[in-house]
Order: C-alpha cells, then sequence, then structure tokens
C-alpha cells in the first residue's frame, strides 16, 4: 500500500516578540498515512494539529523537515499537491453573498474543473448534502450546520484524493454530525485518504483505521485504535455487581496487574451478596487520551467550548 | 501553472464583482463624492466646467477602486476566506493581482458611466482617445494596487478606510484638479509629484487636449511605476502575514 502522507521530522517555530522564546508548535513529528485510510489526529487545544495541517497544505512553512504528499515534494510542489487534496478549514469559509450552488461553482472554477461538469457537479454535491432545496440560498442565510455540510462539499468538488478535516463535525447537532460521519465512510469507501483532527475521542474511535495523538507538539502515541487500548491494557478492569438481601446493588471496581487473584478476592468478601454480573471493561479510547496526555477529555472539550454538543452526542 | 494562475486571476476578479463590487451603493460612491467635489468647486469658483473634467475623471477612478479594493481582502482575511483562496492552486501574486484586476474593472465601469456623461454634455468628443484609455487604465492599475497595499496594512475593515482616506484625500487637493501645480509653493510641489492622482490626472488633461506638466509617456511610466510598486509591496507584506 502507498502512502498519501509521508512526514518526516516536520517542525514549526513561530516567532514571538523581542526579548521572548519563541513558540515551537510542532516538534520534529514523523508519521505515514497510507492510501485510503482515516488517519486522526488527536490532542488538546495547542497541541499543533492545525499547525500541521496548516504545513501540509501549504498555508504555512514548515521550519524544519519535509514531507510527501500524493507522491509531492511539500517544499517544490505545493501547487500540485493543492490541486490534489481538499481541505475543510476549522471555520466554516465560503462567500457570504454568494449561493449555495454559486460558492460550489467557484470552487470548480478555481480548481479548473471542465466547465460542462461544474454545474453537474456542483448539484450533486448538493443533493448529497441535503442542500438542494437552499442551492440558491445565499452562504450567510444557511443555518450553522448548513454552512458545515457545504464547506465540506466545496473541498470536494474537484473530487481530490486526500482530505483534510480539521474538527468538521464542531459545532454541528446531531444529525448533522451524524451525516458527516457516514460521509466521511462513504469517502474512505471510494478510495479517498482522510486526514482527520477532531476533540471528539468518540468519533475518532469510530472512523479512523490510525490515531496519531499530539501533545505541545510532539507525537505521544500513533497506532490503529486497538492498538492504543492494548498498549494500555495495564488498565483493564472487571466490574462485579452484587446484590445484599435488601436488594442494594454495588458495583466494585478491580483492576491492576493480577486481576484473576482481586477476583477471587473480591467474591470471597461477597458473603452472602447476589452475584448479578462479571464485565470485563476494556479501556476506551477516552481513558488511552487521559493517560497519554494527562488531560481528561472533558477538560479537553470545556476548551473547546463544546462541553453541551457532547452531552447531546452521548444521549443519543 | 500560469494556466492555472490566469483562470484563478480572472475568476477571482469575476467573484469579486459579483459578490462585493456591482452594488447600487458602491456604484453611486464612486461616482457621487467626486461629482460633488467638482460641483461644489465649480460653484465657488464659476469657470468652463470642462477644464474639471479631468480632474472629475482622475478623482472617479481613484474614489471607485480603493473604495471597495481597500477591505475586501481585510475582510476576506478576517472571516477567513482569503484562506479558502490560498488553498487554492494559485501562486500569491495571482491570488492578489486577480483582486486588483476585480478593482480596476469595477473602477473603469464607474469612469466609462462619468466619461460618457461628460462627453455627450459637454461635448468633449475631441480627445486622444488611446491615450485617454491607456491613463484610465494605468490609473485603475495604480489606484487598485494602492487599494490592494492599504487593506493588507491593517487588520480590521475600519482601518482600512481610515487609511485609504489618509492617502485619498491628500492626492484630490494636492494633485492639480483644483489648484495648478505651478501655483502651489515649492513643497507641496514636490509632495504632489510623490503622488499618483498627479501623473492620472496630467495624462487625462493631456488626452483631452488640455496642456499637462509632464509628457502624457512620463506620465503613463509614473502610473505603471507606481502600480508596480503599491503592488509589489502588497505581495511582500501577505506573504509575511501569511507566514
Amino acid at each position: 500500500m502507498t502512502n498519501a502522507i509521508e512526514v518526516s521530522q516536520l517542525t514549526k517555530v513561530y516567532p514571538t516578540g523581542k526579548g521572548k522564546a519563541s513558540l515551537r508548535a510542532v516538534d520534529h513529528i514523523s508519521f505515514t498515512v497510507p492510501q485510503g485510510q482515516v488517519f486522526g489526529f488527536l490532542g488538546p487545544n495547542g497541541a499543533g494539529k492545525t499547525t500541521t495541517i496548516r504545513m501540509l497544505t501549504g498555508l504555512a512553512r514548515p521550519t524544519e523537515g519535509n514531507a510527501s504528499i500524493l507522491g509531492y515534494d511539500l517544499a517544490t510542489e505545493i501547487t500540485r499537491i493543492k490541486k490534489a487534496i481538499g481541505v475543510v478549514p476549522e471555520t466554516s469559509n465560503l462567500y457570504d453573498e454568494l449561493s449555495a450552488r454559486d460558492n460550489l461553482i467557484f470552487m470548480g472554477q478555481l480548481y479548473g474543473v471542465p466547465r460542462p461538469e461544474r454545474g453537474q457537479r456542483a448539484d450533486t454535491l448538493l443533493r448529497r448534502f441535503r442542500l438542494w432545496e437552499k442551492r440558491d440560498t445565499p452562504f450567510a442565510q444557511l443555518s450553522k450546520g448548513m454552512k458545515r455540510a457545504l464547506t465540506v462539499a466545496a473541498a470536494l468538488v474537484h473530487q481530490p484524493q486526500l482530505l483534510f478535516l480539521d474538527e468538521p463535525t464542531t459545532g454541528l447537532d446531531v444529525m448533522s454530525a451524524r451525516n458527516l460521519r457516514q460521509m466521511i465512510m462513504d469517502l474512505r469507501d471510494t478510495g479517498v485518504t482522510v486526514f482527520l483532527t477532531t476533540h471528539y475521542l468518540e468519533e475518532a474511535e469510530r472512523l479512523c483505521d490510525r490515531i496519531a495523538i499530539l501533545v505541545k507538539g510532539h507525537i505521544v502515541a500513533l497506532d490503529t485504535v486497538d492498538g492504543l487500548k492494548a498498549a494500555a491494557q495495564g488498565t483493564t478492569a472487571i466490574e462485579v455487581t452484587l446484590a445484599d438481601a435488601h436488594n442494594r446493588i454495588t458495583t466494585q471496581r478491580i483492576e491492576g496487574d493480577d486481576v484473576a487473584a482481586a477476583l477471587r478476592a473480591a467474591l470471597a468478601q461477597a458473603n452472602e451478596r447476589q452475584l448479578l454480573a462479571i464485565n470485563t471493561v476494556r479501556p476506551t479510547l477516552e481513558e488511552v487520551f487521559v493517560q497519554l496526555t494527562g488531560l481528561s477529555a472533558e477538560v479537553m472539550l470545556a476548551e473547546k467550548g463544546n462541553q453541551q454538543a457532547v452531552i447531546r452526542e452521548s444521549g443519543r | 501553472m500560469w494556466r492555472d494562475d490566469l483562470r484563478c486571476i480572472f475568476y477571482i476578479a469575476l467573484k469579486d464583482l459579483r459578490a462585493y463590487y456591482l452594488k447600487p451603493p458602491n456604484i453611486s460612491w464612486g461616482m457621487l463624492f467626486p461629482f460633488a467635489l467638482i460641483l461644489a468647486f465649480a460653484i465657488r469658483q464659476p469657470g468652463d466646467i470642462r477644464d474639471l473634467v479631468p480632474g472629475l475623471l482622475g478623482m472617479t477612478v481613484l474614489f471607485a477602486t480603493t473604495s471597495m479594493e481597500a477591505i475586501v481582502i481585510t475582510f476576506e482575511r478576517r472571516i477567513g476566506a482569503l484562506e479558502r483562496l490560498m488553498l487554492a492552486p494559485i501562486s500569491l501574486p495571482a491570488l492578489l493581482l486577480g483582486k486588483v484586476l476585480g478593482g480596476m474593472v469595477f473602477g473603469l465601469l464607474t469612469v466609462l458611466a462619468v466619461l460618457v456623461i461628460a462627453t455627450v454634455g459637454l461635448g468633449l468628443w475631441g480627445a486622444n482617445w488611446l491615450l485617454l484609455i491607456l491613463a484610465l487604465i494605468l490609473s485603475a492599475a495604480a489606484f487598485s494596487s494602492l487599494g490592494a497595499f492599504v487593506s493588507v496594512v491593517v487588520r480590521e475593515v475600519f482601518e482600512a478606510q481610515t487609511l485609504a482616506n489618509l492617502f485619498r484625500f491628500p492626492m484630490v487637493f494636492l494633485c492639480g484638479i483644483f489648484v495648478p501645480l505651478a501655483a502651489m509653493p515649492g513643497l507641496l510641489q514636490a509632495v504632489a509629484y510623490a503622488l499618483p492622482l498627479t501623473y492620472a490626472v496630467g495624462a487625462i488633461q493631456q488626452a483631452m487636449g488640455g496642456p499637462g506638466v509632464l509628457g502624457s509617456l512620463f506620465d503613463l511610466l509614473a502610473l505603471a511605476l507606481f502600480a508596480l510598486i503599491f503592488f509589489a509591496m502588497a505581495i511582500r507584506i501577505l506573504a509575511r502575514r501569511l507566514g
């Protein structure tokens, strides 16, 4: 399998004011993304996720290191790269004054989509993203979810081989976020490589073939979801649920190096309580994340101001 | 790659014209303000109104090109839409050229309307049309590049308007429209020759049979030079800003 992205020792240092230390946003990161995979880039605010995307899409010049995107060298073939990739930035940034359809047509014009195909592709995308009814509505008058969907559609007009998605579901309602996730899975099925940054760990767990966790500009872990969880097996736990004579239910969590011995001890202490259930608790991606970053997922989401969105989602 | 650049220049200009320029308030601002100034001057100092037409045309190009050009880039940078253009397969100079071309076309369309009114209304048929067209195109290029320069220097839209006025208003009063350059003190003359509107008005005056101060070729070259300098400075600043 060939790699869609190859990154080696990529570094970005931002100069700060006189007398202040420069800001090392990304520090010698290296990774590869095989073609046709969904690659997740996770990390708290300020970890360097967006800076990495900005470098890989030509919006910021790396201070050190090199990268190749779809076989093109980042330093010397940026225009070829830009032609072959699609980018969905963190903010929905199309043109307020243009209609939904005209925004897509304009993207087709910029990327050299042949004139007869522009309208056809725009209409197909408008239908696919359920925006057909709003095709003549100016971007400014669309709802937040529709703006996000149109921004994703705009990145697909020229049928890119590689799609960068920076926090694509941030601020979306449950249905819009679900539609977008389904669209990401559909893209993967058609062979498009997806580079995804997200604050939603559940989303990353569901969508990504491989995940890199970035902390303070460094990649601290890179593996499949199962691989990351396996690496965190030390925290595998067993939950024992017991009921006493008055039907009071208690759940006891047992974890440690010798879980079997701990379980025997717990059952011995159960006395006359009724054993209701014994469950193996596998570590979630959230627990892996907490272990690696020292941050809780709640803190990460609160930083982003999206706590409410997540609560809504988890209640689905 | 140059084909990609040419295509993008055209479509960026077209998009800007549709999205920002061709709106009634912009058209009226480009025409009404110079008309009002000229009218006020003509009432205060009656004379042959035809002498004021070159100044009117010069001011119309200046205000029409810079009124929106100065804020379009600042606005798009603020809402993130400029980043959308930078993600496209286009070089930075071509991106900025698309922006400048949009302002130029709008300025030329506006001045064309004024020119038709002035020509028909005042019977100014005997102009050197080739020189006039060249003068107006190069003036539009210089002023639109000035607008682009202003818009990349500032960070906020209101700052763009303030900075644009800092350039525009001294030009209006120093560039030989209301007071002949020869009648100005030496220091003000030196300032006038450092401003592009002086050369725009000079070239238009000569195209319309007036005396001018410098040769028309010199005026045209000066306008082209101003366009290049403003454009180069705008690219340099924008590239540095975008890091």
